[in-house]
């Protein structure tokens, strides 16, 4: 195709985009919107997988059946969403084992603020209320988003994200109704989260390189500083009901803006993390590398139970 | 020893009286377990009441570069359509 062609179908592409309509995998697509999807998808289900260890790390242990079935059911999901969004992702025509390879390699990346340890039952509450919270922000739009099986996915995703958060808010809410030494673990989980969890809404816009190209796709409807402001602004009255303080001296609401003012971010820590020296990377990926090396043996024997049964089925149809 | 699992995809009928609808994909080495990952995977809070998986490469699907001629041979064929025919506003129950 000459450079004039597909100059041509890229507008085609950009006017379908601007008018609402979605893309579907065998449309024709340029070249970085296929790879730069593949990157988001691939980056985003990979999130959920490894989004599943920190609160893994608490089932066992969780204080009543009641939160355990319940947090037993917040995983599950996550595995889910996991598996949703990796199908949706090849049908840009990357392969699963693809997928699987880039993460363990530390090719793709997965959201930073699984690389921090989960070190009392409060973080359980702390996770899918704050994490939970941050990542419903960051979703809701996605569910218009331009490329079909995303937005379709991302559907599916946001209507069951919300019992989550709830979930999360209950157990903080149990806490802080508590003993002293149970509010002060709540507070300790918020102290923990907070700072974390502004930063899992991604380096601030001056500093965002993909932001521009990301809103003309839809993959982005708000800037990187918009949902951190939205989620500041809903989630300190959230803490103010629970009684809780949130570890930010600098925090207080603005008559003017009409928005929270806050602290600056510790963005040194975020780049660290990002780069792989955060305190639970290098666990968080040895996890997952073991779970698909211990369990191949499944697979293998999967493999092998279907081939047989085909087998014994030709088997009888031939001599039938 | 082969290194992909194949892939299916996954239909829910969501009740009675509605069509199966394709929900997304899956991969499983047979229809069995594609049947048990579709109900772990798709139908975790009662989203159906039937599901169909069938393998992928089974399905063929048209391209959209055919697309023109497949669909717009409909485009001129405005007599299909009830609201080509001129009729009197005063005729009834038509």
């Amino acid at each position: 195709m000459s450079e004039a062609e597909i100059k041509n179908l890229e507008d085609q592409f950009d006017a379908k985009i601007a008018r609402d309509e979605k893309i579907e995998p065998k449309d024709w697509m340029p070249e970085k919107y296929r790879k730069t999807h593949i990157r988001q998808m691939s980056q985003h289900a990979h999130s959920e997988i490894v989004g599943m260890l920190p609160e893994g790390n608490w089932i066992t242990r969780a204080p009543s059946l009641r939160r355990k079935v319940a947090l037993l059911a917040k995983v599950q999901d996550e595995a889910g969403h996991g598996l949703y969004l990796y199908s949706a992702c090849e049908t840009l025509g990357i392969t699963r084992e693809q997928m699987y390879e880039d993460l363990h390699s530390g090719k793709a990346k997965y959201s930073s603020i699984f690389n921090y340890p989960t070190v009392t039952w409060a973080d359980m509450g702390a996770i899918g209320w704050l994490v939970d919270g941050a990542a419903i922000i960051n979703q809701v739009p996605l569910c218009n988003t331009s490329f079909g099986p995303y937005a379709r996915a991302m559907v599916r995703v946001c209507k069951e994200e919300s019992f989550h958060q709830r979930q999360g808010y209950e157990i903080m809410l149990s806490l802080c109704n508590g003993s002293a030494e149970q509010k002060n673990m709540a507070q300790d989980a918020l102290n923990r989260w907070w700072w974390p969890s502004l930063m899992m809404l991604g380096p601030t816009d001056a500093e965002s390189t993909h932001t521009d190209q990301s809103m003309k796709w839809k993959l982005k409807r708000k800037t990187n500083d918009e949902l951190r402001q939205q989620f500041i602004d809903q989630t300190v009255p959230q803490a103010d009901i629970l009684g809780l303080t949130i570890p930010d001296a600098d925090l207080k609401w603005n008559e003017e803006t009409g928005h929270y003012d806050f602290g600056e971010i510790n963005w040194d820590e975020f780049w660290q993390v990002v780069k792989g020296h955060g305190p639970m990377n290098k666990s968080r990926i040895d996890a997952r590398r073991n779970a698909w090396e211990g369990g191949a043996w499944v697979r293998e024997a999967a493999t092998a139970y279907a081939d047989k049964q085909r087998a014994r089925k030709e088997e009888t149809a031939q001599a039938s | 020893m082969k290194k992909e699992t194949p892939l299916w995809e996954v239909f829910i009928r969501s009740k009675n009286g509605l069509e199966h609808r394709h929900c997304g994909s899956l991969h499983a080495e047979d229809a069995e377990m594609a049947m048990n990952n579709a109900r772990d995977v798709y139908t975790r809070r009662n989203e159906g009441v039937s599901i169909w998986v069938v393998e992928s490469t089974n399905i063929t699907a048209s391209s959209p570069e055919s697309s023109g001629e497949l669909f717009e041979p409909a485009n001129d064929k405005v007599y299909r359509h009830p609201t080509f025919y001129e009729l009197p506003d005063e005729l009834k129950h038509m």
